[in-house]
């Protein structure tokens, strides 16, 4: 039985869904309650027409969406799988966001996971709601239900002569007993109509008008708008504060201290100044004269972190794979490869800033969020308002970027603080400093790689060891379980063949916070993994696209090393298929201009398979990436376009932690503070991008994060390529291009 | 003190500190919430509106200097996004979170009205201070040759 310490992001999103409430409080129960509970809920047969799909008499179909739309198409892709399955025509239907309600919806949205894991639940709940049409048709006809059929939104009797619309049968039709979901039968995917159409965005006229609500745009009547002043540094304290000056700037209404708030919702606590409007927030805030007690961290900085990763790594680590013996391989090896990699910290960055509104009153609360776990702040304002979570209405919003920011509910916890403490209803929004310095970072991480070849070129020994500040050790300080295979993602069953792997992990401490930042542990061991094996093809003097293909050598299923019992195993047919296209659609091997070349890198991360060829020129110091040719296999693509476009998003999140990103840290605080010294790509860095999705008869798979870790290892092996300069730390800096 | 302007071509006034920046006077003031608080520094362009025509920050912009000028934001540029810029933008799906597209439209409009059509230059040029965290820039780069061909008098010719 897994204990609730085990908090990998997989198990998070699922326990999340049903004990939100508890994880702010802490993780001491036992997860199974968590687990079983959601299990039951996921058992629980609802009624399609309370839950999923809505018909008006006017024959209009209004499809809820249960998980949040944060840019990743959600939005599009799920009312899409239940339309398919409902009959009905594209264009008569409207989406609309669920109310938060754990016993019906998995709300949380992350991991990658919303098409795989509503693929089926979807299915059926479409099809479910289909056939107690289908039924009630035949009953107002006196027909055989073999003789009806679903179609464009309505059902079809004989030759045409008979049809009544969905929105004529709807009120009988949700009274008839919910089909079994086991047995309710699914279309035959060869007669799909909707699913696997390029399908444009649903809420893009709303993003081109400027009327889409995100979350800054709630307006509540009475609404004050409140700034906090948090500690600059980690884990310091507000000693004592004068509000007189903040008071005095006009607007403000009032200045309160509020507490932080330890493990689970991780807050910074600070003062918190309310206004009548966000400027005078704003304003009041910068003239609050604050006195910290910086606490213990205030000694920490990127170079004691630095000096901290390089003494671990001078140590062997706690052993977390060893097949065979890597050590006496490698310590018999007349030529081995060896390299270190190192990455900082980096901040999410979403365009929006964090904010959240909350209205708490005696017997109910209700908040407008920007989240990507409703469910979680529904329990973290219940607790802060001692209601019952089913009393805390939460309307979830679109996100200005998620990325995984948003799956935290630090910035819920807040605005139920100071809502409570004001008893009106507030926006506590962020400026671009707080968000920029008061984030859940990408862990900073160092790794020392050594590799050995035999005679005849194959990968005798693979040996990785890491150091990092660890995501896992955040969120379970207890150490009960074993972070250290999830610190190495796929690193930890790569598809090269080797007999001797060893794999070693040394935990670094540190005050910074940590979590999800897209695709997690796989934007750096995507990096580690493809930039290794690069060196060692330059080792064997062999093509990197060949040397890769022959050290995956034949079809075979890899188990997930990190999470066996999942079985969802790494199939290295289907590497070796998006390596291949990649190749072939850049032209892998053809001439370049002088001064540019190519690199290539494959991965498997969220059950999908993505490659990429970059192609980069490097002149004078900097580095121009021109071209970046992806393949993709998700499975089955239900909406190849947002495919590409979330592919084509991953390329520049994935390059602005090569090109630019940083976060370094000096006396505990974090140094940047807005896109001055934080810099984003803009459409100048911009490479012509193009994404070959293949069009997989598999189960759909992720595609918000996959598409990343291939970039930047596929960018720094091009630069090889062209110049000779491996890059082994990122950013990528002028002076490592010399 | 009242602020007088123009704002989507109706007149508009409002009575509220001087320094305040004409983004929270739209924000927070007016509740016309389409122009988007990103960086407050100008450095990300999400808050972009036309002054007089011109693309400009308005979060560092205070509603003292605007009075009298001419103002637009995403809401007033067209009725029902009819804007070639903004049809672009729906025709190459543009948009992912959205959040910083008012101030790309915005910016972009601007660049059409001094460069009808626009070279990749131009464009890297007249766009380089919109920030998308999205990464929407190759669709962005498309959607503007497509409105400038989708402008009267031009050929509709696929950019």
């Amino acid at each position: 039985m897994e204990t609730a310490s085990v908090i990998n992001r997989r198990n998070f999103l699922k326990k999340s869904a049903a004990g939100g409430v508890a994880l702010v409080i802490g993780f001491h129960l036992r997860s199974s309650t968590f687990a079983d509970q959601a299990q039951e809920q996921e058992k629980k047969p609802v009624n399609p027409f309370d839950a999923w799909v809505r018909v008006t008499p006017d024959n209009r179909v209004t499809l809820i969406l249960g998980k949040s739309e944060m840019g990743q198409g959600i939005m599009t892709a799920l009312p899409m799988i239940l339309a398919e399955e409902l009959c009905v025509d594209w264009r008569q239907v409207k989406v609309e966001q669920a109310p938060t309600n754990p016993k019906i919806y998995d709300h949380g949205t992350g991991g990658s996971g919303s098409v795989s894991g509503s693929w089926l639940p979807l299915r059926r709940a479409g099809a479910s709601a289909r056939e107690m049409l289908v039924s009630a048709a035949a009953q107002r006809w006196n027909a055989s239900r073999d003789t009806c059929k679903a179609q464009d939104g309505g059902v079809l009797h004989g030759a045409r002569k008979n049809f009544l619309t969905y929105g004529e049968l709807v009120e009988d039709a949700a009274k008839l007993p919910i089909p079994d979901f086991n047995t309710v039968p699914l279309k035959n995917p060869d007669d799909f109509t909707i699913v696997g159409r390029d399908t444009r965005r649903f809420e893009s006229r709303d993003k081109a008008t400027g009327a889409a609500k995100f979350g800054l745009d709630s307006r509540v009547p009475g609404m004050l708008y409140a700034v906090i002043a948090r500690c600059p540094v980690f884990g310091g304290k507000v000693k004592s504060f004068d509000a007189a000056k903040a008071k005095a700037v006009p607007g403000v209404r009032d200045v309160f201290a509020i507490d932080p708030v330890g493990q689970g919702a991780f807050t910074a606590g600070g003062v918190a100044v309310l206004a009548e409007n966000s400027w005078a927030a704003m304003q009041g805030c910068k003239a609050l004269q604050i006195t910290w007690d910086e606490g213990s961290a205030a000694s920490e900085s990127s170079d004691s972190l630095r000096k901290q990763f390089l003494d671990n790594a001078t140590k062997p680590g706690k052993i977390v794979r060893n097949d065979g013996d890597a050590d006496t391989a490698l310590s018999g090896a007349a030529k081995k490869t060896e390299a270190t990699y190192e990455f900082p910290f980096a901040a999410h960055a979403t365009m929006e800033p964090m904010n959240c509104a909350v209205y708490i009153q005696a017997d109910h609360a209700e908040a407008w969020i920007p989240t990507q776990a409703p469910q979680w702040a529904q329990g973290v304002i219940a607790q802060t308002a001692k209601l019952p979570p089913e009393k805390v209405i939460v309307h979830t919003t679109l996100m200005g970027g998620g990325f995984g920011r948003r799956y935290q509910a630090d910035f819920v916890m807040e605005a139920a603080q100071v809502a409570k403490a004001a008893g009106k209803p507030v926006m506590v929004l962020w400026t671009r400093e707080d968000d920029m310095q008061h984030d859940f970072y990408r862990p900073a991480s160092y790794h020392k790689l050594s590799g050995v070849l035999d005679a005849q070129g194959n990968l005798a020994a693979w040996k990785h060891f890491q150091t990092s500040t660890s995501i896992e050790a955040m969120w379970n300080p207890k150490g009960e379980e074993t972070p250290e295979k999830s610190e190495f993602a796929t690193a930890a069953f790569i598809p090269y063949q080797t007999p001797n792997y060893r794999i070693e992990y040394a935990l670094a401490k540190s005050s910074v916070p940590r979590a999800w930042w897209r695709s997690v542990e796989h934007s750096t061991s995507g990096f580690v993994v493809e930039s290794f094996v690069d060196e060692l093809a330059k080792a064997a003097d062999a093509d990197p696209l060949e040397f890769r293909l022959r050290l995956i050598g034949d079809d075979r299923r890899i188990p997930d090393f990190t999470n066996p019992k999942e079985n969802k195993p790494l199939n290295t047919a289907r590497l070796k298929g998006v390596l291949r296209l990649a190749a072939e659609k850049a032209g892998w091997g053809k001439p370049l201009p002088k001064g540019v070349a190519r690199g290539i890198a494959g991965y498997y991360s969220f059950e999908s398979y993505t490659a990429a060829v970059a192609e980069v020129g490097v002149k004078n110091g900097g580095v121009k990436v021109h071209r970046l040719v992806y393949a993709v296999d998700c499975g089955r693509p239900i909406n190849a376009e947002g495919i590409r476009a979330q592919v084509e998003s991953a390329a520049i999140y994935g390059l602005s932690a090569a090109l630019h990103d940083a976060i370094t840290i000096q006396g505990g605080r974090v140094e940047q503070s807005n896109f001055h010294d934080y810099q984003m790509p803009r459409i100048s860095e911009t490479p012509k991008t193009e994404v070959h999705v293949i069009m997989s008869k598999e189960e759909p798979t992720g595609i918000g994060e996959p598409g990343l870790p291939v970039v930047v290892p596929a960018v720094c092996n091009a630069i090889f390529a062209a110049s000779g300069k491996r890059i082994h730390r990122l950013p990528i800096r002028a002076e490592d291009l010399a | 003190m009242a602020i007088s302007f123009t704002l989507n071509g109706k007149p508009q006034s409002v009575d509220v500190s001087p320094d305040m920046p004409l983004l929270w006077v739209l924000r927070d003031t007016l509740n016309m919430t389409g122009t988007k608080f990103g960086c407050g520094m100008a450095l990300c362009g999400a808050c972009t509106v036309h002054i007089n025509g011109e693309a400009t920050r308005s979060c560092i912009t205070t509603i003292s200097s605007v009075a009298g000028k001419k103002i637009t934001t995403i809401e007033g540029l067209s009725a029902g996004g009819s804007h070639p810029v903004q049809q672009a933008w729906m025709e190459e799906d543009v948009p992912q979170c959205g959040y910083c597209q008012s101030g790309q439209i915005m910016s972009a409009v601007a660049l059409l009205s001094k460069k009808p059509n626009p070279t990749d230059a131009d464009i890297d040029d007249a766009m380089s201070g919109n920030i998308c965290r999205c990464g929407t820039y190759q669709r962005i780069r498309k959607a503007i040759h497509r409105a400038a061909s989708m402008q009267p008098g031009k050929a509709k010719s696929a950019a």
